[in-house]
């Protein structure tokens, strides 16, 4: 397994939001995550990277207990992380933001230029210099996906990226996370959108009310519409 | 017309050691959301140590080579300080960290007396700029001149610094958001160490650099900060070309101010502030501030007001110290009347703290304009002494009407900044207005009446006011006015939702404070007898601070208690030792960092038993929406 997360438990000041999760993505794999508003998808995503300030449980990455290390140390071990909010820095240029995200290659990931990341998403090119706060909500979606990739991760929290976006755009989006897993990456992918999920995962997580509720292959829940109805449908 | 340009040109060789000092400032505060109130001590301190380099080594190299370890060697110790102490407190509230960079401030300010002594020290000239330069037939320092060439140099080599080097970059990204960093992969410890030292090493190169044109002195240090406060205000916090515009303009208002009239530059700086903060809250390149990270409110267990059984033990706490003067002498009840008239200051302070979540760091203004008040409506207007006392009480309120109309229109740092800078202008008032305020010499003989003179009857005097003032301030913290208070406390936006404007609310409640503290100074001028600057000082505000914080914040009126061991430790304590503010600094450092909740609210924690019975859970209010 690329990550092996168990027991998983976070608390927002005393309210305590995640349950005892348990999910695992393996290496090369692409896994949703589902649920709805206020499921707790972004609260995994954020105490999975250390960005909570009270958590337990155990996140093994590549063989490595994070769950006890700051931040920084998660990203540095290869957990690429992408905020559902998208979190451009808005005053620094294209480049620049992609400078922010540089880190040194990984053995066994896939690695990263900025070249290469225009090249994944063209829009970026004809951008370089224009201030992150001056792009669209599709076009800052496109540069914080490549910003943590410059970080040449192994695995990628992607949260929602396919949410306020145009239909075209949830399209190329499509594109190029596929592009992304035929690199190597294995994703775990926040959604709320279940089309948008079964076009790029192999497997998906649903949670409820921070407890997981259903884990297994989106064939198994295609077939499965009692679930479906019961968590995910709005 | 050209003694004009002169003057223009002094004033740009002022602008560029300010622009120093305050862009360190907004760089600082840029990442880490610190103001560090221990600027102008790094600032001193870069004029001290490059004193001794360049007195130690000859020749020119000797000299610049001097400036710049000087100010390498104060970063080395800013870098320090920043792992030691700041590290510990980036989380806490603001007022916290101001207060802990204060304490750092008074260490150094003893510690420099210690090494350097007293005396102010006149260093040597530049090498090679010791002559004047004949500019349209008026003589102009050169040093002047190459003082301005290098303000647009460092501002320069600061905007590559930022936009050319992945430092720079990675110090804007973080002045952003930190945590994204972070989440990058960054090390954000080493960047915060970083981006200290290289704020600190700007504030000392510009001390260092004032070596040739200025006596080193103790109290450089405040005198700068509140300069630096002024123009990081004007220009916006975290904009670096903002600072270097408000520097040059504050520093052109005090050469052209000087020339209208020696006593109105400062006056000219607040106009000018004033109307930047009307048009532009955060200053004309700032940009709005986040929340505050931790507001003082989010860490208060729920407040209810006495029970019976405690209101008669505070009526017996009032009877016995109304009985002191039978088993006291006079010097125990002067002490003793001192006591009460601070806890009055302090709970007033704290009205605004506790309640308000707003710190106020110049609250000693409306202490000594009512000191001022009481005094001259005593000797001016010959008021009899109630109506002494009620004219320091409207000088005070009427300070805080127009101050606060101001400062309530900010919120958080830039709220702290400017109390701060208008309780020192008042003292710039205080102390140049001769022909009122009598200046430095302050005003003598303003004593009670013979009925209240004697030191028994004057404090059954301060005693009945000074409960009254506490119980009034208590009563308004659970009026209905106080609810509104503490809903703006703690959340601003939720309150005006509701129908309750933030401006107005705080407004009230920092004339109410101002009003009360009035109080206590015009019982201050009538028990010492006289009336100075002093009292109208920056340590005396941050006293205020201290009692508060060391009875509680987050209780109601732990100031009280705050003030009285306070008052009565620096009686005994600072009578032992000549290094008062050394002691003192160490204990504000250690306070803040090791019983951030005061007296009281560790007596409240350490009695959870009691506690739990009457105090509902925290738990349901807390509850924020998930994901």
């Amino acid at each position: 397994m690329k990550l092996q997360v168990s027991n998983l438990n976070a608390w927002y000041g005393p309210a305590h939001i995640l349950f005892d999760l348990d999910l695992s993505v393996g290496e090369g794999e692409v896994v949703a995550l589902l649920g709805r508003n206020g499921a707790g998808k972004s609260t995994t995503f954020k105490s999975l990277v250390g960005l909570l300030e009270r958590r337990s449980g155990s996140i093994v990455y590549e063989g490595r207990e994070l769950a006890s290390r700051p931040t920084h140390e998660i990203a540095r071990a290869g957990l690429g992380y992408v905020p559902e909010d998208r979190r451009i820095f808005t005053e620094l240029t294209v480049e620049e933001n992609l400078e922010v995200g540089r880190q040194p290659a990984r053995p066994g990931a896939p690695v990263w230029t900025p070249e290469k990341l225009y090249a994944l998403f063209p829009n970026l090119a004809a951008m370089r210099n224009r201030p992150g706060g001056r792009m669209s909500g599709g076009e800052q979606q496109m540069l914080t996906i490549a910003r943590t990739l410059m970080g040449n991760p192994g695995l990628v929290l992607l949260d929602e990226p396919s949410e306020g976006l145009a239909p075209k755009i949830v399209e190329d989006m499509a594109t190029a996370i596929l592009a992304m897993k035929r690199e190597g990456l294995s994703l775990l992918i926040s959604e709320q959108n279940l089309h948008f999920a079964r076009l790029i995962s192999d497997r998906a997580v649903i949670i409820e009310r921070g407890r997981v509720r259903f884990s297994g292959t989106i064939a198994e829940l295609q077939a499965n519409p009692e679930v479906k109805e019961a968590y995910l449908a709005v | 017309m050209d003694f004009l340009v002169v003057q223009f040109l002094t004033g740009l060789a002022g602008a560029s050691s300010l622009f120093l000092v305050a862009s360190g400032l907004s760089i600082i505060f840029g990442v880490t959301r610190i103001v560090n109130f221990a600027h102008g001590a790094f600032y001193m301190l870069g004029a001290y140590i490059a004193y001794t380099l360049t007195e130690r080594w000859s020749g020119a190299l000797g000299f610049w080579g001097g400036l710049i370890a000087a100010a390498l060697a104060v970063a080395a110790i800013g870098a320090l300080v920043e792992i030691v102490l700041l590290r510990r407190i980036y989380r806490a509230p603001e007022l916290f960290q101001l207060l802990a960079t204060f304490g750092v401030t008074l260490m150094v300010q003893d510690l420099s007396v210690l090494i350097w002594g007293p005396e102010d020290l006149v260093g040597r000239r530049a090498p090679g700029f010791r002559h004047s330069v004949d500019i349209l037939g008026q003589s102009v320092p050169s040093y002047d001149l190459l003082l301005i060439a290098l303000g647009p140099l460092v501002l320069g080599g600061l905007w590559l610094l930022f936009h050319k080097t992945r430092f720079g970059v990675l110090v804007r990204a973080a002045t952003q958001d930190r945590d994204m960093v972070a989440a990058l992969g960054v090390n954000q410890r080493w960047l915060f160490t970083g981006v200290f030292a290289l704020g600190v090493f700007l504030a000392a190169l510009g001390g260092a650099l004032q070596l040739p044109r200025d006596a080193v002195s103790h109290t450089m240090d405040l005198r700068i900060i509140v300069e630096v406060f002024v123009v990081v205000v004007i220009g916006g916090l975290g904009s670096v070309g903002g600072a270097y515009l408000a520097a040059l303009l504050v520093s052109e208002l005090n050469a052209f101010g000087i020339l209208v009239m020696p006593t109105i530059s400062l006056v000219l700086v607040f106009l000018v502030m004033a109307v930047v903060l009307v048009v532009r809250p955060h200053g004309l390149f700032g940009k709005p501030e986040g929340p505050p990270r931790a507001a003082i409110g989010g860490l208060i267990r729920p407040w209810r007001p006495l029970s019976g059984a405690e209101r008669l033990g505070m009526a017996a706490l009032f009877a016995a110290a109304a009985l002191l003067p039978l088993v006291a002498g006079s010097y125990v009840l002067s002490v003793g009347t001192e006591i009460l008239i601070f806890a009055l200051f302090a709970a007033s302070l704290q009205l605004l703290m506790s309640a308000g979540g707003i710190a106020s760091f110049g609250h000693a203004a409306y202490f000594g304009l009512g000191a001022y008040g009481a005094a001259l409506g005593a000797k001016s207007l010959a008021l009899p002494f109630p109506a002494a006392l009620a004219c320091g009480i409207a000088l005070g309120t009427l300070g805080a009407a127009i101050f606060g109309w101001f400062c309530v229109r900010l919120s958080g740092v830039y709220f702290a900044m400017l109390t701060l800078a208008f309780a020192q202008i008042a003292w710039s008032v205080a102390f140049q207005w001769t022909s009122v305020t009598g200046g430095d010499n302050g005003l003598l003989g303003i004593w009670p009446p013979a009925w209240a003179s004697s030191p028994a009857v004057f404090y059954w005097i301060t005693l009945a006011l000074a409960a009254a003032g506490v119980a009034a301030i208590r009563a308004i913290v659970f009026s209905p006015f106080g609810y509104a208070l503490r809903a703006v406390r703690d959340s601003a936006l939720r309150a005006e939702a509701i129908g309750i404007g933030r401006r107005g609310v705080q407004w009230t409640a920092f004339v109410i404070a101002g009003g009360f503290a009035a109080l206590a100074g015009a019982l201050f001028a009538f028990l010492k007898g006289s009336v100075f600057p002093d009292n109208l000082g920056i340590p005396l505000s941050v006293d205020g601070l201290v009692m508060v914080l060391l009875g509680g914040v987050e209780t109601v009126s732990g100031a009280v208690v705050g003030a009285l061991v306070y008052r009565a430790l620096s009686v005994v304590l600072m009578s032992q030792t000549d290094y008062s503010k050394l002691v003192l600094g160490l204990f504000i450092v250690v306070l803040v960092v090791a019983f951030p909740r005061g007296i009281v609210g560790s007596l409240q924690a350490l009695l959870p038993r009691l506690r739990r019975a009457r105090a509902s859970s925290i738990g349901a209010a807390a509850l924020r929406p998930a994901e």
